[in-house]
């Protein structure tokens, strides 16, 4: 990249000429402050937040959308530019509900930092507040729109990256709002609930449905038993809502806390994800063999799910019939370990953590039970549990660290990168070479299907099969997969698919960072290494070599895709219309 | 009913032709709208849909266009309903004037609505007051006897 010379507060510096006025300042320690800005996701200047004087312009410019260019001479403080700043500020927050005490963002609100930031000790205008009404019939997100600062980082995400576009600036002026069409609920849409709107909201006025008050039930009914199982990407998010750094793998300080916290056991989805790849790696095997539908498509990520049956209906087949491991492992704790336990399933309410707000959607799925009875009672995201630890006072940094409870205590490192985007592509790589070939194999990393880019492909030789696989994060990047499936320009065998950028590391439900740490750090990259590193500490890699996996298919379920499996573990979807008129 | 259903198979398939002949077009969604209420008088959520999934954007786009601009409703019809009757009786004493009077003065075509939708300018069969011929009725209310320069006056009379 080429550079150009620029002067920013008398400094000169050089700077790659493919830069905007606010990177460049960053660069140089120049804190300016922003509202809708979003590296690589929002760079719209909406708010005017983020003014700058350019000797070269007249007129106060936004600095996230000023690129530099040779010679650009730069203030980013003067009288003039604060009190401009400081009047937008004023504005926004004139029609905003300001109830900081009881809102869901207390702390972590970008809107709150830069009225802190910014000195705003008064507000000059008290004008007339417009007024919506909380939009809280999806399972998943609730909105409020007395919150939206109008920024419209959600419908970038929503409509450009996730290419799902179910909201979208509406009416004007006073009356301007985010919202969907017609004015339906988000639960009323082709929304697939995946929550990355609510990641990227700099306030509260996304979040998602919370069913915090439903869990302690739970655990305060002395008549239930309730257990707990944990997501893989849970445990290297969670520590950052407890000051640790992002990419901190926080596994044994996190089932200490979930003790602590009253549930009676702890488990980990990891045991189920093994016994996914069990499923699903016979299912792909059968399906090659006997000539079935190809390719075959995973079916861990709920949003995905939703995704296909409204936007490719076609290929519904194409999805592995397997539930995704947190309803597995539903199933799977309501019969077998209710069984081993002797525990009457009615007695028992399973509490799954997942980095995810579409499994809250997912677990009410009426396929997702047996005779009237839940796989899984209860979704809570990372952030939710996170509330909850700090509500109970534990102390997360120094709780003592523990393991996950018998008789699901293990769980391989082939279930622990189910949390990264590539992931289940590798574990089940894992598991089909060696069951297929016999022979062990040699590099257990499959850097092919590994890293943060949006669609992946690998080749991999297994026996007299050469396996073409491809790998797609985000929906958007699903669609445009799809779409070369589609029409025949790609061929695969086994495609993976997880709704969120990046995967569930990066998940809707996950710990929510600014704006300020997302310009600098990769959350998806941090956080994937650290999934990749608990891989590497486990002596356990791969999925058929779980024994807690082998006992239940021999104490219960048999074989892998047997009648017993196809009872508890398999599912179906269903085509659904966008919009259907009434 | 028959009639009704043919008739806005119809609509459907002249939207259909707009879409057609702007859908590699830049902008495309703002005139297509504007041929849609042409067409439908109004914006519907059926109208609405179909002209997403023909541009290929979402309808969530599609509405918040229709919101943001003024010129366009997604309500069936004005808030006041004008039927001047062309049933025989009426159009023998110069209902066609009347008519033509309206349209000059609200400035649409018979079957349009105003653009802040007060009004909605129809021509009907006979109403069955043709002793009050010709006869023009707006809501509820019925004004019999008019001649061309009557209209402004009942105009006046909505226009709070
Ligand atoms: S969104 Fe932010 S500023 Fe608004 S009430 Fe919540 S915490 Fe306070
Ligand atoms: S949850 Fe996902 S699909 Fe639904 S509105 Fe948010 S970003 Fe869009
Ligand atoms: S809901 Fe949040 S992200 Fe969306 S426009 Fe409002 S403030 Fe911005
Ligand atoms: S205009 Fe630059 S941050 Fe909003």
């Amino acid at each position: 990249m080429s550079k150009v010379n620029i002067t920013i507060d008398g400094i000169k510096m050089q700077v790659p000429s493919d830069y905007s006025v606010l990177e460049a300042a960053k660069e140089m320690g120049v804190d300016i402050p922003t509202l809708c800005y979003l590296k690589g996701i929002n760079e719209i200047g909406a708010c005017r937040m983020c003014l700058v004087e350019i000797k070269q312009a007249r007129g106060l410019q936004a600095s996230c959308v000023y690129p530099v260019s040779e010679g650009l001479d730069i203030i980013t403080n003067s009288e003039a530019i604060r009190k401009a700043r400081k009047a937008t500020l004023e504005l926004i927050l004139s029609n905003h509900d300001r109830s900081c005490l009881t809102c869901d963002r207390n702390n972590s609100c970008e809107l709150q930092a830069i009225s802190d930031k910014l000195n705003i000790r008064e507000l000059k205008y008290e004008g007339e507040k417009t007024s919506y009404l909380l939009d809280d019939i999806s399972h998943s997100i609730v909105r409020d729109n007395n919150k939206c600062i109008l920024c419209r980082r959600c419908i970038s995400m929503c409509k450009n990256i996730q290419t799902v576009g179910v909201i979208d600036a509406t009416e004007r002026g006073f009356h301007s709002n985010i919202s969907s069409p017609f004015d339906l609920s988000l639960g009323e849409v082709p929304c697939i609930s995946c929550g990355q709107c609510i990641n990227v909201c700099p306030v509260g006025a996304l979040r998602e449905k919370d069913d915090t008050a439903h869990v302690w039930e739970a655990i305060n009914d002395k008549t239930k038993h309730v257990v707990v199982q944990t997501a893989p990407a849970v445990r290297v998010a969670i520590g950052e809502e407890f000051g640790f750094p992002i990419g901190t793998g926080c596994t044994k300080n996190m089932v200490g806390a979930l003790r602590r916290l009253g549930f009676d056991k702890v488990f980990d989805t990891d045991t189920a994800a093994d016994l996914t790849i069990m499923e699903e790696g016979t299912e792909l095997l059968q399906r090659i063999q006997n000539g079935g539908k190809l390719p075959l498509i995973t079916s861990c990520s709920p949003g995905w799910i939703t995704f296909c049956e409204y936007n490719f209906p076609d290929f519904l087949e194409n999805l592995s019939t397997c539930k995704s491991p947190q309803q597995m492992f539903g199933a799977i704790l309501k019969s077998y370990y209710a069984k081993k336990a002797g525990i009457d399933p009615k007695d028992m309410v399973v509490v799954s953590i997942m980095p995810c707000t579409a499994k809250k959607s997912e677990c009410k799925r009426h396929e997702m039970g047996l005779d009237g009875i839940a796989d899984v009672d209860y979704v809570l995201t990372t952030r939710e549990l996170a509330k909850m630890i700090k509500e109970a006072g534990i102390d997360f940094k120094n709780v003592s660290s523990e393991h996950y409870d018998d008789p699901m205590g293990d769980a391989s490192g082939a279930g622990v990168i189910f949390g990264a985007t590539g992931g289940v592509m590798e574990a089940a790589i894992r598991t089909v070479y060696e069951i297929v070939t016999g022979d062990a194999l040699e590099d257990l990393n499959v850097t092919a299907v590994r890293g943060i880019e949006g669609i992946k492909e690998a080749e991999v030789v297994i026996g007299d099969l050469v396996l073409k696989a491809a790998v797609a994060s985000g929906t958007g990047n699903a669609r445009k997969l799809m779409e070369m499936v589609q029409s025949g320009e790609k061929e695969y065998h086994f495609i993976e698919i997880m709704a969120c950028p990046g995967g569930c590391v990066n998940g809707g439900g996950q710990p929510i960072q600014p704006s300020s740490v997302r310009s600098k750090i990769d959350l998806r990259a941090e956080r994937a290494k650290a999934i990749y590193s608990e891989d590497m500490r486990l002596s356990l890699r791969k999925s058929h070599e779980n024994e807690t996996v082998k006992k239940m298919y021999a104490e219960f379920l048999g074989e892998p895709c047997g009648h017993m499996s196809h009872e508890l573990l398999h599912t179906h979807y269903t085509a659904k219309e966008k919009y259907p008129m009434k | 009913m028959n009639k009704e259903c043919c008739c806005e198979n119809e609509k459907i398939e002249k939207l259909n032709k707009v879409i057609e002949e702007y859908i590699n077009v830049e902008g495309a969604l703002i005139p297509v709208l504007h041929e849609a209420q042409e067409i439908f008088g109004y914006l519907p959520m059926a109208v609405q849909k179909q002209i997403a999934d023909g541009l290929n954007i979402s309808l969530a786009e599609v509405y918040g266009v229709v919101t943001f601009y003024s010129a366009f409703t997604i309500y069936p019809k004005g808030q006041y309903q004008i039927n001047v009757c062309l049933g025989t009786a009426c159009y023998v004493k110069g209902a066609n004037d009347i008519l033509d009077q309206f349209k000059k003065i609200l400035k649409v075509e018979v079957g349009q609505n105003t653009e802040d939708h007060k009004f909605s300018l129809n021509a009907c069969r006979c109403v069955g007051a043709c002793g009050l011929a010709p006869v023009v009725t707006v809501n509820e209310d019925v004004y019999g006897k008019l001649v061309a320069d009557d209209v402004k006056g009942i105009l006046e009379k909505y226009k709070d």
